[in-house]
């Protein structure tokens, strides 16, 4: 007997369809973008935003809170007065933590999104999913105009994460609430 | 051959049902609630777009590309997701399918499972066969746990306890959860958090779908809101993945067509709150075994069809749905499948890919052929053609049987406003509506199509006169 794999790959060929013609991509690839796009797009999520000069002096609120810093977070966010929280950190030390500071890979203006890579400064997926507050920095230059660029500056291959706003769920009679599983306040600091 | 488990066993026809659903008018409110609403924000998302067509026309190039070469992609996705620590398996059907999800659970000794909502395994019926096998699924995604809760059936792709209400979700959880909990849609959702936190925490191994994955890169992406999903797809150890072979899109740049095209046609949001990306296995992140396995259950069958096949484009978008005046009517249930509404009136009966079981073959007549799923479809899958295709191979399955006539006239009625306002001057309706769901007689115009009697009459009231009563 054929495996499934082979079955179902025969029964593909079978059906003969006809080749495809060549896609046109007659939409926009790039877009306006800008800080201002971006921050107001974020807001419209219900997420908290900030234009700041510089990250330091933003972060005072966080005093006497317990934060995760991942591996990456520069040394000047640091700031004292935090429990700053490193790795190695288990399930139950990420659950019980106020909240995750952390940088990003890439921002679309068009959309109000941040994407996480894993990389410098973002961690593992489970350190910005448990803690229920999540403060982001984005820089100017992160931030892609539109979800075609920004795809185009990601990495396929790695984790990847896109936020666009808290937790939320449009579950109960279609209407978005905020706050289900994942953190239920997204702050997100521009850095011009 | 075994039956396939994506329309549910011993479900009346769709004229049936669809009768029964009428005379729910809680439902009813329900859903004309919950489908008014994001009708008008989805215009709103899709109005905020000046390339919304342009955007279209490529995802359903794409799509037509990819069951072009169906074949080559997935060799080719089964090898990136290979090559970067994964394990691949293929399923003809349901029950193979189920098979393999159950093996690997008993392999990691696991009796519970934590899964994200997917349409996949609701199709081939995987927590009815994991529970058989000792394995509970429990279900994370807020409205399915509404329905598992209520031990209810699904009726929306994207939100299946749609035809609930807050109070009587409240309801179902304060029985189910043994909690106190009012009716704000933020203290239902807190309960839900509340109940479902430790099982992330502990539960070993997850179950997910996929909207997409990446051939040229093995990439998988689940679009969702509320963060069970990336709970579900970072913290067991172990993930299945369960996937109709058609999700595929060939590269990783086809990926900026559909998360544009996708959010604004479910949810009516600019992106989703939560899309989580990943290939295969990475070290010290998220589950360190990885299981893609990849479903047929009728989809060559369907791919077969020149017309049909376009079904298989469907992104489960749920926009069809949410403009069908007959799905706004009746309800989800009627349909007798997980796929219901526009979508389901053409991809269920092909799944099952037989014209002669009643139920499936009564769904392609499950529509006015108003066209309006059409205008919304973000792939562009002229439903109304398939259906009226459909139709033609019910007939020619079954031969003109005094149903197939009595639903086709009706459903030609509905579809032009002019010939059924004539139809209601002409003062015959009340005969053709009755109300033991049995058509006496056709009024004009469609008695011209058939002089038989006491046939099952498609519906109670028409949707015509509904549709502008409500929605005027
Ligand atoms: S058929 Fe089109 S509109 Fe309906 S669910 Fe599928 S993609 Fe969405």
């Amino acid at each position: 007997m054929a495996s499934a794999r082979e079955e179902i790959l025969a029964r593909i060929r079978n059906a003969k369809v006809p080749a495809a013609p060549q896609v046109v991509r007659g939409y926009n690839r790039k877009g306006p973008g800008g800080v201002e796009m971006f921050a107001e797009r974020v807001a419209d999520y219900r997420a908290i935003v900030h234009t700041v000069s510089g990250v330091p002096e933003a972060l005072a609120p966080l005093k006497g809170k317990r934060i995760v810093a991942p591996q990456g977070v520069p040394q000047e966010w640091l700031i004292d007065g935090v429990t700053w929280l490193h790795e190695p950190l288990s399930i139950e030390d990420l659950d019980r933590a106020d909240g995750v500071l952390t940088g990003c890979a890439v921002a679309i203006a068009d959309t109000g999104t941040i994407v996480l890579d894993g990389g410098e400064a973002q961690g593992r997926r489970a350190l910005t999913l448990l803690p229920d507050y999540h403060l982001c920095v984005v820089r100017a230059d992160q931030i892609a105009a539109s979800v075609p660029e920004a795809l185009e500056r990601l990495e396929s291959t790695r984790p990847l994460t896109f936020i666009s706003g808290p937790s939320a769920t449009s579950d109960i009679e279609l209407n978005r609430v905020e706050g289900v599983h994942g953190p239920r306040t997204l702050e997100v600091l521009i850095v011009t | 051959m075994a039956r396939n488990p994506v329309t549910w066993l011993g479900s009346p026809t769709f004229p049936k049902a669809a009768h029964k659903a009428l005379a729910d008018t809680q439902l009813r409110q329900n859903l004309r609630k919950a489908t008014g609403t994001i009708r008008a924000r989805r215009a709103a998302a899709v109005i905020e777009m000046n390339d919304w067509e342009q955007l279209r026309v490529a995802g359903e190039q794409i799509k037509d590309d990819v069951l072009a070469r169906l074949d080559t992609l997935l060799v080719q996705l089964e090898e990136s997701v290979t090559a970067r620590g994964g394990v691949v398996h293929w399923a003809r059907d349901a029950a193979e399918a189920n098979q393999i999800v159950l093996d690997l659970c008993r392999e990691e000794n696991a009796n519970e499972v934590v899964k994200v909502k997917s349409m996949a395994t609701a199709e081939i019926g995987l927590n009815e066969a994991l529970e058989a096998g000792g394995v509970h699924a429990i279900e994370t995604d807020l409205a399915e746990l509404i329905v598992q809760l209520g031990d209810d059936r699904p009726s929306h792709i994207l939100v299946p306890a749609i035809h609930r209400n807050r109070s009587e979700i409240r309801e179902i959880f304060q029985r189910r959860m043994g909690v106190e909990v009012s009716d704000e849609p933020a203290d239902l959702a807190e309960a839900a958090r509340v109940y479902l936190r430790q099982k992330f925490l502990t539960t070993k191994v997850a179950v997910s779908g996929a909207n997409f994955a990446v051939a040229d890169t093995g990439s998988i992406v689940v679009l969702e809101s509320e963060g069970n999903g990336r709970m579900c797809l970072t913290l067991p150890e172990t993930l299945i993945t369960v996937m109709g072979i058609e999700k595929l899109v060939p590269t990783w740049q086809d990926l900026e067509v559909f998360l544009q095209l996708l959010p604004r046609s479910s949810t009516a949001e600019r992106m989703n709150p939560y899309t989580s990306v990943w290939t295969g296995v990475t070290p010290g992140d998220g589950p360190q075994k990885f299981h893609l396995v990849l479903i047929d259950n009728g989809r060559t069958a369907t791919l077969e069809d020149s017309i049909g096949r376009q079904a298989l484009r469907c992104i489960r978008c749920s926009a069809c749905l949410n403009v069908c005046p007959v799905y706004e009517r009746t309800g989800g249930q009627s349909y007798g499948s997980v796929y219901p509404g526009p979508i389901g009136a053409i991809l269920t009966p092909q799944l099952v890919g037989d014209m002669h079981d009643p139920q499936a073959a009564s769904l392609p007549y499950a529509s006015s052929l108003c066209g309006a799923c059409f205008e919304v479809c973000p792939v562009r899958i002229d439903i109304p053609s398939v259906l009226t295709h459909l139709r033609a191979e019910v007939v020619e399955a079954k031969g003109r049987t005094a149903e197939s006539i009595a639903m086709a006239a009706a459903a030609w009625m509905f579809r032009e406003a002019s010939r059924y306002e004539k139809a209601q001057k002409a003062g015959a309706l009340a005969r053709f509506l009755a109300r033991d769901g049995r058509i006496t007689s056709l009024p004009w115009p469609g008695s011209k199509w058939t002089s038989s009697r006491d046939v099952p009459a498609p519906s109670a009231e028409s949707f015509r006169s509904w549709w502008r009563k409500n929605r005027g």
